[in-house]
């Protein structure tokens, strides 16, 4: 997000950083007590509006080199927890400092186009992962390489089968050089030949990544980008430290 | 390569206790910027990446199109098409000479069509992109220049009627009309405040979008774009002389004026400049007030 000239090196570090959601259209809810602790975060019913603790008292310190996976339940905050790393959500309260240029990859289709052509989207995609016009030219033919696809390139994505958009979105996920990597779950949906192929990529873009945070329930797949891990419980983090120590805790209390 | 992933390793599971900087974290970071700096970044960083929001713009032109076979073409047609029947009416209705009558219709469809697409789709303009916003961390003012700019595409696609209206009436044109070029830049400037306030004012405030389009239609009826001011200012009827001199208390007005005047070759009035840059400064002014104190949270309100 902010590269600062002078600090070259690649860092995320918050303190205490809070996400607090306003949920404006909820004020005469009958569930609210029953529904806090069950999934989620915290259901603030107090206040006027109910407010919404997905993320509570976050302190961490990645540096280069961290390549950190995160585990938790569903609605535990894990997505939430990318967004404020990339700078999407700022903190309601506490601090977070993100050092470095994100490239965010929460949802493969996002920003792409189904009327235009693959190409085209390729394109438009790069753009929005803060690479730029020429770089995107540079490497298109690269993507149309790995994705396979060949004439379908000029057809508009509309036309395309679900394997096919990922096959597409995956070939320019993987084709840039992101300073701060932060991959959500969900890249597996793949064909199993398509995959392995995609997995080499996957791990030279990590490679290439100055720091990566990656979500995921796939323990095959963490163990196979990840050194270190973080457990995330009702927003809050659970457990941070070697990935096995972090992943046999989390297994244990039943994840 | 020295991991560390912060907070105390080795799996204390304390919830985020307090974590001194490991490993000499020469701390440069950016910290918690200054809300007047980073209001200020938005903006500029905004400004940098222009390829981006010039590509998006010119997709959303043809994306409006696509699978037509003329294409955006349609733009300059419709606006042809409105502008022909309007005068015919009007010039009717009012007595007026076509030859007059059409080219101030047209011309103020032009401008108002810029005027009222930059209010319309600025009062959605993060609503309508709740999904950019919330999976990539760009700054708020990328959805802003990809509006106007977007606009202004549409300005210069109806300007293609112009020109073949000048062919067919042809206006008395001076070099010094060319200052309906800087006063389009000044309106783009004043558009993207616009969009810039009400995109977060309305993202909080759903139920203000509806009412914004509300009044933008109606202030199409009280801007003079089919009724010409100048004829009633000099009407022989004093009361509706007296009563024409109240559209000057509609700041769109002189935003149209400043355009279509020398678009049509009358000459400049100041006063239209003045409220003009009054109303640029101030609004400006509190655009950046808002942004200042709400930009963080439009991410948290889509």
């Amino acid at each position: 997000m902010t590269v600062t000239e002078t600090a070259r090196h690649v860092s995320i570090s918050t303190e205490g950083a809070c996400v607090d959601f306003p949920i404006f259209d909820a004020k005469s809810r009958s569930l609210k007590k029953t529904v806090a602790g069950l999934v989620g975060g915290n259901i603030d019913s107090g206040a006027k509006v109910p407010i919404i603790e997905a993320l509570k008292d976050i302190t961490l310190h990645l540096e280069h080199g961290a390549r950190v996976g995160l585990v938790g339940h569903n609605g535990a905050g894990k997505s939430t927890l990318l967004r404020l790393l990339s700078g999407i959500y700022e903190p309601t309260r506490g601090r977070a400092a993100i050092n470095g240029r994100v490239a965010p990859v929460f949802d493969l289709g996002v920003g792409m186009d189904p009327e235009i052509s693959g190409l085209e989207n390729i394109m438009i995609r790069g753009l929005f992962l803060g690479m730029t016009r020429k770089q995107m030219e540079s490497r298109v033919d690269d993507i149309a390489d790995f994705t396979e696809l060949g004439d379908f390139l000029r057809m508009p994505l509309r036309t395309y089968s679900t394997g096919m958009r990922v096959r597409l979105a995956l070939g320019v996920v993987t084709s840039i050089d992101p300073e701060i990597l932060l991959l959500d779950e969900g890249i597996g949906a793949v064909d199993a030949a398509f995959l392995e192929k995609s997995k080499k990529r996957l791990s030279e873009l990590v490679e290439r990544s100055g720091l990566l945070v990656f979500a995921s329930h796939s323990d095959e797949f963490l163990r196979e980008l990840c050194d270190t891990a973080l457990w995330m419980e009702h927003g809050q983090i659970k457990q941070q430290g070697p990935l096995e120590d972090v992943l046999r805790a989390y297994k244990g209390a039943g994840g | 390569m020295t991991t560390v992933a912060g907070g105390p390793a080795g799996g204390s599971g304390a919830p985020g206790g307090a974590v001194g900087s490991v490993t000499g974290m020469s701390s440069v970071a950016v910290g918690q910027k200054r809300p007047w700096k980073a209001a200020l970044d938005d903006l500029a960083d905004g400004w940098k990446q222009r390829e981006l929001w010039g590509h998006l713009g010119w997709q959303d032109i043809r994306q409006r199109y696509r699978r037509s076979v003329l294409g955006p073409i349609w733009i300059s047609i419709t606006m042809a098409v409105t502008a022909v029947a309007l005068g015919i009416l009007y010039a009717g209705l009012f007595n007026n000479d076509l030859s007059v009558q059409l080219p101030y219709i047209l011309v103020g469809f032009i401008v108002w069509g810029f005027i009222s697409g930059c209010i319309g789709e600025g009062a959605e303009v993060f609503i309508a992109n709740e999904g950019l916003i919330k999976h990539l961390p760009a700054p708020l003012s990328v959805h802003v220049y990809r509006l106007v700019w977007r606009q202004s595409l549409f300005f210069l696609h109806n300007l293609v009627v112009y020109v073949v209206m000048l062919v067919i009436f042809p206006q008395p044109l001076r070099w010094t009309d060319l200052t309906a070029v800087p006063a389009f830049l000044l309106l783009a400037v004043n558009g993207a405040w616009v969009a810039l306030l009400l995109g977060i004012i309305t993202t909080r405030f759903r139920d203000l979008t509806p009412i914004t389009q509300s009044i933008v239609q109606l202030s199409f009826f009280l801007t003079p774009i089919v009724w010409i001011y100048d004829d009633l200012l000099n009407s022989p009827n004093p009361a509706v002389a007296e009563r024409a001199r109240l559209a000057e208390l509609n700041p769109f007005l002189h935003f149209v004026e400043i355009i279509r005047r020398p678009m049509l070759g009358e000459p400049q009035n100041l006063t239209n400049w003045v409220v003009v840059l009054v109303i640029t400064v101030v609004g400006w002014a509190l655009t950046m007030l808002v942004l200042r104190r709400f930009r963080s949270r439009v991410s948290y309100w889509v």
